[in-house]
């Protein structure tokens, strides 16, 4: 008993000396700011942490160039990551201070939006996709081309998000380009010219979506990953599915601002939200796929991020977006709209 | 009238206009207003974004024929709601007017109102329920055929036609059952007891008589579906793209208010056009 309570304050004592207040910038609701997730790192660490939220990524960018020292963790898409660096607002990752960092998917540590300048400095933490998927009643063996959109059986039963970019971005990779860089627009807009016919309507909504599936409308159309996972668990017949072709993929990395002054603090808070144990605990409210290889392991075997995204093979084939430009979003959308009204 | 109204008189009747005319500044000339300022501008005055006046939302429309020729296609889509509401809700109305009386009529009538008492998103998607591929018009088909039937009217031009002239008709019957009601049966009874056969006493006293409802009822129909979104979007498929989707798209995905406020005021512009082209034989309609 007295040993027990000899090292308990022996332990409060060490947290006392080392207790710092982090300072994390993330979108609300988004995972860092988990009740539980925050009491456990305070109990193994003694760190408290504080929340700041912002609601689009130039509100982010502009936060953290206007309130320099002010945050310690900050979440940044990997489309803004290098813009971040190229300012000056976030530091490299020292990867020895974070001991899952060995687990972490190379594939998406070695991501190029992830590493400015040579030097990473964003964690991956989190992924998604925008692919195609199923109705398992239709398909007894799964596609793997994304010609299975332009395929002739399925004529009246596609569907594509009513989206231009997301449109464009799809065409491109059916044929054969990257879609950050598309160099031949006049296949784009053949390709997409070819796809209409087939369409039956555009979907909008997650809600949109399930409702055109199970009343058997849609035989193949593209679809996020989360919500396929959600589309599933309601029992819905879909399988999601990554087709060589690739997926429009997006990546969140946790970065640290260069201004920090907990910096050991900071990389051990990014090292907690990339632990296998937090990502098992956060899966059933709903979590992203995870850049944890370990931890999609330690994910039940019926885990959506475990059984289809957990795959490195996945990663591997994933296009990630990158910013695009005002004047190539407004060419998309008119080349979207045009195809539209040509109906 | 006007100049034998007593001082006193002229101001009771501003008193009880001004509230009327009050509303329709607040409720109709300041938003349109709003709206006119939108169409000038080069990008949404919101945030730290950078406007400036500009005519630049005009000419696109002219820049290419996207959006013309997706306004002729809403304009012949006005067209062919209009004609089938007259052709269907006239012959109703003649019947409500004319051929029924009593308890009857209002149970009729009361039919007839009752889509207006449900919401039209509602409406449209009991309409999408209806004539999907394996829905309730294609069971209830294949159930009376003794063949095999699949009829599959969803997404198409078909289906956004039926769901205007559901959603429109109550307009059209009420107009013309309004006009119908104030023919004199006695001008009819006349007429029949000259030897006049039915057809002519309904080309040469009924419709004449009735036309300023039917027009009425016409122009009611053909101004709003014209400028429809929610109809073609749900129920055409890739085919419902419109003229009122574009417009809906700028204010709410695209997030473009300028050109969407554009194309809304070219669109004002052109039913007015057609309206007052149409407007002598309106006139003869009318008297």
């Amino acid at each position: 008993m007295r040993k027990l309570l000899l090292t308990s304050a022996l332990i409060l004592a060490a947290q006392g000396a080392s207790a710092d207040e982090i300072r994390v910038l993330n979108w609300q609701g988004y995972g860092t700011d988990l009740d539980w997730a925050l009491a456990a790192f305070t109990e193994q660490t003694g760190h408290t942490v504080v929340h700041e939220y912002f609601t689009s990524e130039q509100e982010m960018l502009t936060k953290l160039r206007t309130n320099p020292g002010a945050y310690d963790v900050v979440l940044i898409n990997s489309a803004y990551t290098a813009q971040a660096q190229a300012e000056g607002l976030i530091a490299p990752i020292d990867t020895a201070k974070i001991t899952n960092f060995a687990d972490l998917d190379p594939g998406l540590t070695g991501n190029a939006d992830l590493n400015p300048a040579g030097a990473l400095h964003g964690v991956p933490w989190t992924w998604g996709l925008t692919s195609i998927a199923v109705n398992t009643n239709d398909f007894a063996e799964l596609p793997t081309s994304l010609s299975v959109l332009w395929d002739p059986a399925w004529t009246g039963r596609v569907s594509i998000r009513d989206d231009g970019l997301e449109a464009v971005q799809f065409a491109a990779m059916a044929t054969g380009q990257n879609i950050n860089a598309i160099t031949d627009m006049e296949a784009v807009k053949e390709k997409l010219a070819a796809l209409m016919p087939q369409i039956t309507t555009f979907w909008s909504s997650e809600n949109d979506w399930n409702q055109f599936m199970s009343a058997g409308d849609f035989a193949v159309a593209t679809y996020w990953s989360g919500s396929a996972a959600r589309s599933q668990a309601a029992g819905l017949p879909v399988a999601f599915v990554v087709p060589e072709e690739g997926a429009i993929g997006w990546l969140d990395g946790l970065s640290i601002p260069a201004s920090s002054t907990h910096q050991d603090a900071a990389h051990a808070f990014i090292d907690w939200m990339v632990d296998p144990e937090f990502y098992v605990k956060w899966e059933p409210d709903g979590a992203p796929a995870t850049s944890n290889t370990k931890a999609a392991a330690a994910l039940p075997e019926t885990s959506f991020n475990r059984a289809v995204l957990g795959d490195p093979a996945v990663v591997a084939k994933v296009q990630f977006m990158q910013p695009v430009s005002d004047a190539d979003r407004e060419a998309y959308l008119k080349l979207w709209q045009d195809l539209k009204a040509a109906q | 009238m006007g100049g034998s109204l007593a001082r006193k008189d002229r101001t009771r009747a501003a008193l009880l206009l001004a509230p009327a005319y009050l509303w329709l500044t607040l409720a109709v000339f300041l938003p349109l207003s709003a709206m006119a300022f939108f169409s000038l501008l080069s990008d949404v005055p919101f945030g730290d974004r950078e406007w400036h006046v500009t005519l630049d939302n005009y000419r696109a429309f002219l820049e290419t024929g996207t959006y013309a020729a997706l306004l002729w296609k809403s304009v012949k889509l006005g067209v062919t709601v209009t004609a089938l509401s007259v052709l269907a809700g006239f012959p109703c109305a003649l019947v409500l007017a004319k051929v029924i009386r009593g308890r009857a009529r209002e149970a009729m009538f009361l039919l007839v109102i009752l889509p207006f008492w449900s919401n039209s998103l509602v409406r449209i998607f009991s309409w999408a329920i209806v004539l999907r591929g394996n829905g309730v018009l294609s069971a209830a088909i294949d159930a009376v055929l003794p063949w095999d039937v699949r009829v599959n009217l969803m997404f198409s031009p078909t289906a956004i036609v039926i769901g205007l002239v559901h959603s429109y008709l109550p307009y059209v019957i009420l107009t013309s059952y309004l006009a119908l009601q104030a023919i004199d049966d006695s001008l009819i009874e006349a007429a029949r007891a000259l030897g006049a056969p039915r057809r002519t006493i309904l080309m040469r006293i009924i419709l004449p008589l009735a036309a300023p409802g039917i027009v009425a009822g016409a122009v009611l129909i053909f101004v709003p579906v014209v400028g429809s979104f929610m109809e073609p979007r749900l129920l055409g498929g890739r085919l419902g793209t419109y003229y009122g989707t574009v417009i809906e798209d700028q204010f709410v995905a695209v997030f473009n208010w300028p050109l969407g406020a554009a194309l809304s005021f070219i669109l004002l512009a052109v039913v007015l056009a057609i309206l007052a082209a149409a407007s002598p034989a309106l006139r003869r309609a009318l008297r």
